[in-house]
């Protein structure tokens, strides 16, 4: 997994059906990376859900935060609609988990994104990132933690 | 490893003895079904540990997933200020699928509180910014869904069922 301190690897991925985003153009702010196994986890406050009620948080650090699983385009637009969503999830679904392998994150067994965050500075250079146990939802206090650390 | 951020004080709702080995906090929503089941889990484990065992309850309602989360929230303030959060708390969570605003007043209404009142605060936002404080404090400490709980300020990840949670606290005593 990329560690502080390492140039994030640029990416452009789906976001809608025809839609891509890419890091750069994100850049002059931070950015938050949250890699996770899938949708649809069978939970009230899943990991995705959970952000989306505490983004108010992190856009007071202006910071941008980007959902990215292997699921595909319209499977994230069916899941972001149902968990009412206001940040954009990224698909990293061709060639399959092509992101998450650059950023040192993919499970090859399962073919699936590890549960993982990454704060990027505006810059572009990572300061922060966390592998939590595919089971376990890290939260989001390490984020605000990282978030409150970067250079003013 | 998240730990509680801030600590437990005097402004927190809690019930049991100060003086208790093992402190349990939880950041609950009130019309989360997961919360819901929490709820005779926690009354079950504070009769099992009695003295051993203190509870304190936190806010965090998932405003964009349940509508009537944050009034609910608010109408447990309220009776706290007036002196009944722990049974206006157990009303919400027995009642969880009826939790609109005339649902909270007809509860509050039940307890004696003064209906007007709480109808005017929900109105006015009196408790908001205490709902979120809650709710920023529970993000800082690394709550991660509804309900999470904390054993003497430790995140707790191994499920909320009675066994995991009893073990939990038993190996704090």
């Amino acid at each position: 997994m990329l560690t502080a301190g390492i140039k994030a690897p640029e990416f452009s991925l789906p976001v809608t059906p025809d839609q891509k985003l890419s890091l750069s153009e994100l850049l002059g702010q931070p950015v938050i990376l949250a890699f996770y196994p899938a949708d649809w986890s069978p939970v009230c406050g899943d990991q995705m859900a959970l952000y989306n009620e505490i983004l108010p948080e992190f856009r007071k650090y202006h910071a941008e935060l980007i959902g990215i699983s292997v699921d595909g385009v319209w499977c994230h637009q069916a899941f972001a609609s149902a968990r009412k969503l206001h940040f954009p999830l990224a698909a990293d679904f061709e060639p399959k988990g092509g992101t998450a392998r650059s950023y040192g994150v993919y499970r090859q067994a399962e073919g699936v994104c590890e549960r993982a965050l990454f704060v990027i500075s505006s810059a572009g250079v990572i300061t922060w990132s966390f592998r939590s146990p595919v089971a376990v939802n890290p939260g989001a206090d390490g984020i605000l933690q990282a978030l409150e650390n970067l250079p003013k | 490893m998240s730990r509680l951020n801030p600590p437990v004080t005097a402004q927190d709702f809690a019930i049991g003895p100060d003086t208790a080995v093992c402190t349990l906090l939880e950041y609950g929503d009130y019309q989360c079904p997961y919360c819901g089941q929490a709820y005779p889990i926690v009354k079950r484990l504070r009769k099992q540990f009695s003295a051993d065992l203190r509870f304190v309850f936190r806010n965090f309602p998932l405003g964009e997933m349940h509508p009537n989360a944050e009034h609910a929230a608010e109408s447990a303030l309220f009776a706290g200020k007036h002196g009944r959060f722990w049974e206006m708390h157990d009303l919400l969570y027995e009642n969880q699928r009826s939790l609109g605003d005339d649902d909270l007043l007809g509860l509050a209404g039940s307890l004696q509180l003064d209906v007007e009142r709480l109808r005017a605060d929900l109105g006015a936002g009196t408790f908001e910014s205490a709902v979120k404080a809650d709710f920023r404090s529970g993000v800082h400490s690394g709550v991660n869904g509804t309900p999470t709980f904390f054993i003497n300020g430790q995140r707790h990840d191994a499920g909320f069922d009675l066994e995991a949670l009893s073990h939990a606290i038993q190996a704090t005593l």
